[in-house]
């Protein structure tokens, strides 16, 4: 939009009434310097305390998304390699670590922690290159939450008997791990550390898109010597993650990501014995009645689609919105997409990054296609998108009902679907009808309809005036056909021990 | 005049929050320089001490035109504006309108019974007109923060309309003395109250209370005045007041205002710094920009 600046007298009527958010007084970029990391050239398996060739002799190429540029190529581990990883972790859990008192698994993890902490910079960078998020995010949200996660856990590993009190606990043994690739070392901490508290050892597949922070990690617990064997990782796309699901000597099977894939889990592991936890995906329903602090509400639907792209299985990709107070709040969602900036994920300005890979900037294309057939209303930041890499601008529908199928299918991009309730009633019953029931946002400055409608909603996190916040001390896991088992908190101990006596 | 009260809530948490988010913006390089400068051109040099004397008063203005002496300035190779306005008591509104004769900087002059603004209306108008008479091309009242929280709204906003007559052609920016009112669902309604009242500018502080500016509530103003513009389509003026002393608070407050309300409001004639040595930080940041260096303190003038 370009200024057109013309002298306005105080309290002169100026019409049309739009904001302009120009470049009158622009950032300059600010890059973060990469100079930092030195990313290899090939990354192998960690398998037993040492990187070793893949048996399958492949290697798959690991992208920058924002620009497309190879950053690397990683082992793609075959049924062999799992096999040699599941052996490598049963061989840890029966020598060493089913052997070792409490306290000293404790600090193992403290240690992984505190390392990690050392690292942050690092590893925020890396993580920002391989998977296109913002810098802002992996240094501020990332990497902080995932070093908290392991001094979480770190404390709870000898006081087990406390967690459930009267019971005795006992290891499950091997746990085999699959995490995606939206927040690749948060959730590698969220599946490795309440495993290793409990006494278990772990064979973790990151996904393909983003494993360089997995890899990483494995260099710090490597480092931080822990017995070879108790965490092993081993890299691969879907055909790796199956070889793990069926191998016959894991005990337990702990799965985030797509309701398709954890339902062909599910299957897979039916009659074997193997415990399994699934956090699947998400279209969670952020509720804003009238009597809500609206700029503060506007922020936390802002927060709660664009926070990493959308690529968030809590994300609140349906706005209900009280029909009374619809006008005012699309306006300002209109004003704050022009306001979010989209660009250089390393750029320390930047609030919405890369899509991840092309793939799942197809679906968002596919499915955003969808909504303008379906006759709802596009609204589009207008920011210039970058010519390289894969890009998507922030984006909002209004005139959404629950028959379109953006209002329906999970999106897992900056897609939010916009739709409009008159009671309390009707906006429980519309945020409860989806298939899935993550999460959920509640904006009213009346406490007790708060209560009343979080009381009412089927979903495992609700949020009361704020959006996606995290914190290891609270549990974390979906309803309906988001999955089961809860991650975090004492209730994330549950899915690693078996209770006895 | 009907008032209209009834306000959207504020969330503490909330708006503390995307207010620090704010100050996360990396402001460096022409960024920088740029928001220096125009963070000067902004800036209500003031002061309002017991002591002040026309000497002190004539010294502060001539800090006002030329912020960096002539020859720093050839060194750093770049003009440094000069401030908006000068903000003095009102015996000394003769004073600085004499000093600053010729210039483009503004008197502004606090009045009605400032900092308390507890006396009686007829005295209010009295001193609005003295000092408008006297010269001052701006005003900056005191709402009668007693009444506001007794729920005499009607009182509040009838002081400023009478006031804002009494102002005549000179600018209005009335104070509402935020760390005294406390919550931020007072500000938002206190803001939103000023502005229907006739202020050119609502400011957040005397500069003589505990708390004094915030990013959180100016924050909150700014988001008042984004709301009445497009309610009303009048363009509101926002001025925060002490405690800003950095370069760094001063970009941060730049931010918040260019997120919240755009490129129009980025100029002195819609955004206001009331600060005394605010000055001093930014010119020093401004050598340091361009030489590389931090100067020690004696290069710059204390006026």
């Amino acid at each position: 939009m370009p200024t057109l600046e013309k002298k306005v007298t105080r309290l002169e009527v100026v019409e049309p009434k739009q904001l302009n958010f120009g470049k009158k007084w622009d950032y300059a970029p600010a890059p973060e310097s990469t100079d930092l990391v030195k990313i290899a050239p090939r990354y192998e398996l960690f398998i037993g305390g040492k990187f070793v060739k893949p048996k399958s002799g492949n290697y798959f190429k690991s992208i920058n998304p924002a620009t497309e540029e190879v950053l690397t190529e990683v082992a793609e581990a075959n049924d062999a390699d799992v096999d040699a990883a599941v052996r490598a972790a049963r061989n840890a859990y029966e020598k060493y670590w089913s052997k070792l008192p409490a306290a000293e698994r404790a600090k193992y993890i403290f240690r992984i922690a505190r390392q990690l902490q050392e690292k942050a910079r690092e590893f925020a960078i890396v993580e920002t290159m391989d998977g296109g998020k913002p810098i802002r995010e992996a240094r501020d949200v990332d990497i902080p939450l995932a070093c908290a996660h392991f001094f979480y856990y770190a404390g709870w590993a000898d006081k087990l008997e406390y967690a459930f009190p009267g019971r005795k606990t006992r290891p499950l043994g091997v746990a085999g791990q699959i995490i995606p690739w939206n927040f690749p070392l948060l959730m590698a901490a969220w599946k490795i550390a309440p495993a290793l508290a409990c006494g278990n050892t772990v064979v973790l597949k990151p996904a393909e898109t983003t494993p360089l922070t997995s890899l990483l990690l494995a260099q710090i617990i490597q480092e931080a010597d822990l017995p070879p064997g108790v965490v092993n990782i081993v890299t691969g796309a879907g055909k790796t993650g199956a070889a793990l699901v069926k191998h016959p000597d894991i005990n337990k099977v702990a799965f985030t990501g797509s309701t398709d894939v954890g339902k062909m889990i599910m299957r897979a592991v039916a009659g074997s014995g193997k415990k399994l936890t699934l956090e699947l995906g998400g279209k969670a329903a952020n509720i804003i009645f009238e009597d809500a602090p609206i700029d503060q509400a506007v922020e936390g639907i802002i927060n709660g689609i664009y926070f990493n792209q959308g690529h968030v299985c809590c994300a609140g990709s349906r706005l209900f919105v009280q029909e009374g107070i619809k006008d005012i709040v699309i306006r300002k969602l209109q004003d704050r997409l022009q306001t979010l900036r989209v660009g250089n994920p390393l750029d320390k300005n930047t609030d919405v990054g890369a899509i991840n890979s092309r793939e799942q900037l197809n679906k968002i294309k596919e499915l955003v296609e969808s909504g303008v057939q379906e006759g709802c209303a596009l609204h589009q930041s207008e920011c210039t998108l970058p010519k390289k890499g894969f890009w998507f601008a922030p984006t909002f529908f209004t005139g959404v009902a629950q028959s379109n199928r953006i209002a329906q299918e999970e999106i897992f991009g900056p897609v939010l679907s916009v739709l409009t309730f008159r009671t309390v009633e009707e906006a429980i019953e519309k945020a409860n009808n989806t298939a899935y029931g993550l999460s959920a946002g509640v904006w009213t400055d009346k406490g007790s309809k708060i209560f009343k409608v979080s009381s009412k909603l089927k979903a495992g996190v609700i949020w009361a005036n704020t959006y996606n916040k995290f914190d290891p001390t609270s549990p974390f896991g979906g309803f309906k056909e988001s999955g089961f088992g809860r991650e975090g908190g004492l209730h994330g101990l549950m899915p690693y021990v078996e209770l006895v006596g | 005049m009907t008032l209209d009260i009834s306000q959207t809530t504020v969330d503490q948490v909330g708006i503390e929050e995307r207010a620090a988010s704010l100050a996360k913006r990396s402001i460096k390089k022409e960024t920088k320089i740029n928001g220096i400068k125009l963070a000067m051109s902004m800036i209500d040099l003031t002061t309002l001490e017991g002591k002040d004397s026309a000497g002190k008063v004539e010294a502060m203005c001539q800090k006002a035109i030329h912020p960096l002496d002539p020859s720093t300035e050839l060194r750093v190779n770049g003009h440094v504006p000069s401030v908006a306005a000068v903000c003095v008591y009102p015996n000394m509104v003769a004073v600085a309108k004499k000093a600053l004769a010729g210039t483009h900087v503004k008197v502004a002059s606090v009045a009605t019974g400032f900092p308390s603004g507890l006396t009686p209306l007829p005295i209010k108008i009295e001193e609005t007109k003295r000092v408008v008479d006297m010269g001052a091309d701006e005003v900056d009242m005191v709402i009668d923060r007693g009444a506001f929280l007794s729920g005499e709204f009607k009182k509040v906003a009838n002081e400023i309309a009478k006031v804002k007559e009494a102002c005549g052609l000179a600018h209005l920016k009335v104070i509402l003395e935020t760390g005294e009112l406390e919550t931020y669902d007072n500000v938002r309604k206190a803001s939103w109250l000023a502005m229907q009242a006739g202020a050119d500018f609502i400011k957040t502080s005397t500069g003589k209370a505990a708390v004094s500016a915030t990013p959180g509530v100016t924050l909150v103003m700014l988001e008042a005045i984004r709301d009445f513009w497009y309610k009303t389509g009048k363009r509101i003026g926002m001025k925060p007041a002490g405690g800003i002393r950095t370069s760094k608070q001063a970009m941060h407050y730049l931010v918040l205002v260019k997120e919240t309300l755009g490129d129009a409001w980025l100029s002195p004639d819609w955004f206001r710094f009331g600060a005394s040595t605010l000055t001093n930080d930014l010119l020093m940041q401004l050598v340091k920009e361009s030489t590389g260096r931090y100067q020690s303190l004696d290069y710059f003038t204390v006026d």
